[in-house]
């Protein structure tokens, strides 16, 4: 039995005493795709934020690759693809400058990019088919394809797991399938992916195992659940108007 | 142009154009984080350090270096916390800071005339002291910033990417707001308290009216800022005028021509290429 990938053991988290998650367990092995569902404001992004240290844990314990999360310094092997990018910077930045940033957990601050680290990049920009956008401005970009961008510059770090958060969330079908069709190649090189997700599209079949998030709480962890009433016809069009926004971020309260 | 053959309009050109390359090397990262005027406020706790200085007989730019320094670093603390209050938290300081600067100059037995050099500059009195101090500390401030541009490019454009990234975050962001206070408080001869944001952010910002990407961004705003002090000393002492005043102007006068010309440009462009907008669309029915 080799060692877990991610290992969460009875994790609690609270934003200014109030939980959002408590009592959680969780276990991620090499080559698992794991997808943690939930409703909006059901802690299920506050778990993926807490297993990288996003968010401080009130009591419980997270290991990555067998070592305690705050010991934990091998960042090269994990590639992180947040919701969105920011609000913007003001400055320009082209997608390939985006993508480049992805290559410095392993690269280190202090040494310049070299042509391992342009290979890479090339490599994750191909991945998810942005190569002939990457002298672009990444504000030019629609929004499925900043999300791409977001997960090429995970992919140039080439880690072994990458956790992502609402990877599919408001984006274009031709996006989502350019996405899934990256992360059939991350997963066939062996690659471990954690994955918050409110629904799954495209994704499904790439899927291991499903987690249920319910109010703070796992309350299924097993096989992918079957969409049930109306979310079972072929054509739904998964349209609600969505919850208020998990508190988060530096800025907000 | 007779001017330059004395020693202090070399001196006063050359340390206009080290901060000229400095300030937007240093100000593009600021502009990226949307601190645009972080430089202004750190500028006004600068202050309180050369009224603390002239009162003490102490050099008023190395105390106001020491004050700037930790005004900076309380502001990235403030921010780094992420408090809501940490706009009004930043407000007290720099208020706070400009005050303690005017009182502490009143006590101290220097003139308004002395008050005047910090808040405006004071370019044409560098002695070969300063000229060394600004050179120097210039020059290393550049280098930094632009070694270290794709480690500080992440952090500023993505901080919770950064993180998990494992890069020293609170480093870099620290050694920023250090050199930010550095690059203030050398530019405070130059252009002084006043107008020291304008170096920072002006060239970035007419840089980027054109630019596509953050390197070619840098490169843009770094030469805009040299163009501006050299031609803003030139103005000075062709035309007699206030050297940081000139120096500024000038690169507001650049932003307004890039600026102009680029949305010249664009239009230009959009009518250029109307021929695949103007193809009929087929007409969905037909009517008889």
């Amino acid at each position: 039995m080799t060692t877990p990938v991610i290992q969460v053991g009875h994790a609690s988290v609270g934003y200014d005493g109030r939980p959002v998650l408590r009592d959680v367990s969780l276990t991620v092995t090499a080559g698992e795709v794991v997808a943690v569902l939930g409703a909006n404001g059901s802690g299920k992004s506050t778990l993926i934020r807490a297993v990288l240290g996003l968010v401080p844990l009130g009591t419980g314990t997270v290991t990555l690759f067998g070592v305690p999360q705050r010991r934990f310094r091998q960042w090269h092997r994990i590639g992180y693809v947040p919701q969105r990018l920011g609000a913007g910077s003001g400055v320009p930045a082209t997608v390939r400058e985006v993508v480049a940033s992805g290559r410095l957990a392993r690269r280190g601050v202090l040494r310049p990019p070299g042509r391992a680290d342009r290979t890479a990049v090339e490599a994750a920009l191909r991945a998810v088919g942005l190569a002939d956008r990457a002298r672009d401005p990444v504000a030019t970009l629609s929004g499925g394809q900043q999300q791409r961008t977001l997960i090429a510059r995970a992919l140039a770090g080439e880690p072994e797991l990458l956790v992502l958060d609402e990877p599919t969330a408001g984006v274009d079908a031709a996006s989502q399938e350019a996405f899934a069709g990256a992360l059939h190649e991350f997963v066939g090189t062996g690659g471990t992916v954690l994955l918050v997700a409110h629904e799954l599209g495209p994704l499904r079949p790439l899927i291991s195992r499903a987690v249920v998030v319910h109010q703070g709480g796992v309350c299924h962890d097993g096989a992918v659940p079957e969409p049930a009433g109306h979310h079972a016809e072929p054509d739904h069009d998964h349209v609600h108007p969505h919850g208020p926004e998990e508190p988060a971020g530096l800025w907000s309260s | 142009m007779d001017l330059f053959q004395y020693d202090f309009m070399q001196r006063a050109l050359l340390g206009a154009l080290v901060i000229g390359l400095t300030a937007p090397a240093l100000g593009i990262y600021l502009v990226q984080r949307r601190l645009a005027l972080i430089g202004d406020g750190i500028g006004h706790v600068a202050l309180t350090g050369v009224g603390a200085g002239l009162l003490l007989n102490r050099s008023p730019v190395l105390v106001a270096v020491v004050a700037a320094i930790l005004g900076a670093v309380t502001i990235e603390l403030v921010r780094a916390r992420g408090r809501t209050s940490g706009d009004l938290a930043l407000a007290l300081l720099f208020y706070g800071g400009i005050a303690g600067g005017v009182m502490l100059v009143g006590l101290s037995d220097a003139s308004s005339a002395n008050l005047n050099a910090y808040l405006f500059g004071s370019l044409t009195t560098t002695s070969p002291a300063d000229l060394t101090t600004i050179a120097v500390l210039g020059a290393t401030i550049a280098v930094l910033m632009l070694a270290l541009r794709p480690a500080l490019f992440a952090v500023c454009h993505d901080e919770e990417y950064a993180r998990v990234a494992g890069l020293p975050v609170r480093a870099l962001n620290l050694l920023l707001a250090v050199a930010t206070a550095v690059t203030v408080t050398i530019a405070m001869r130059a252009v002084g308290v006043l107008l020291i944001s304008a170096l920072m952010v002006v060239p970035v910002a007419t840089a980027q009216q054109v630019t596509r990407g953050f390197r070619s961004t840098m490169t843009a705003a770094m030469a805009l800022g040299l163009f501006a002090a050299g031609a803003g000393v030139w103005v000075a002492a062709t035309a007699d005028t206030a050297p940081g005043a000139s120096v500024v102007l000038l690169a507001i006068g650049s932003f307004l021509v890039v600026a102009l010309a680029a949305a010249g440009w664009r239009v230009l462009r959009r009518r250029a290429t109307p021929a695949v907008a103007t193809t009929p669309e087929p007409h969905e029915v037909v009517l008889r």
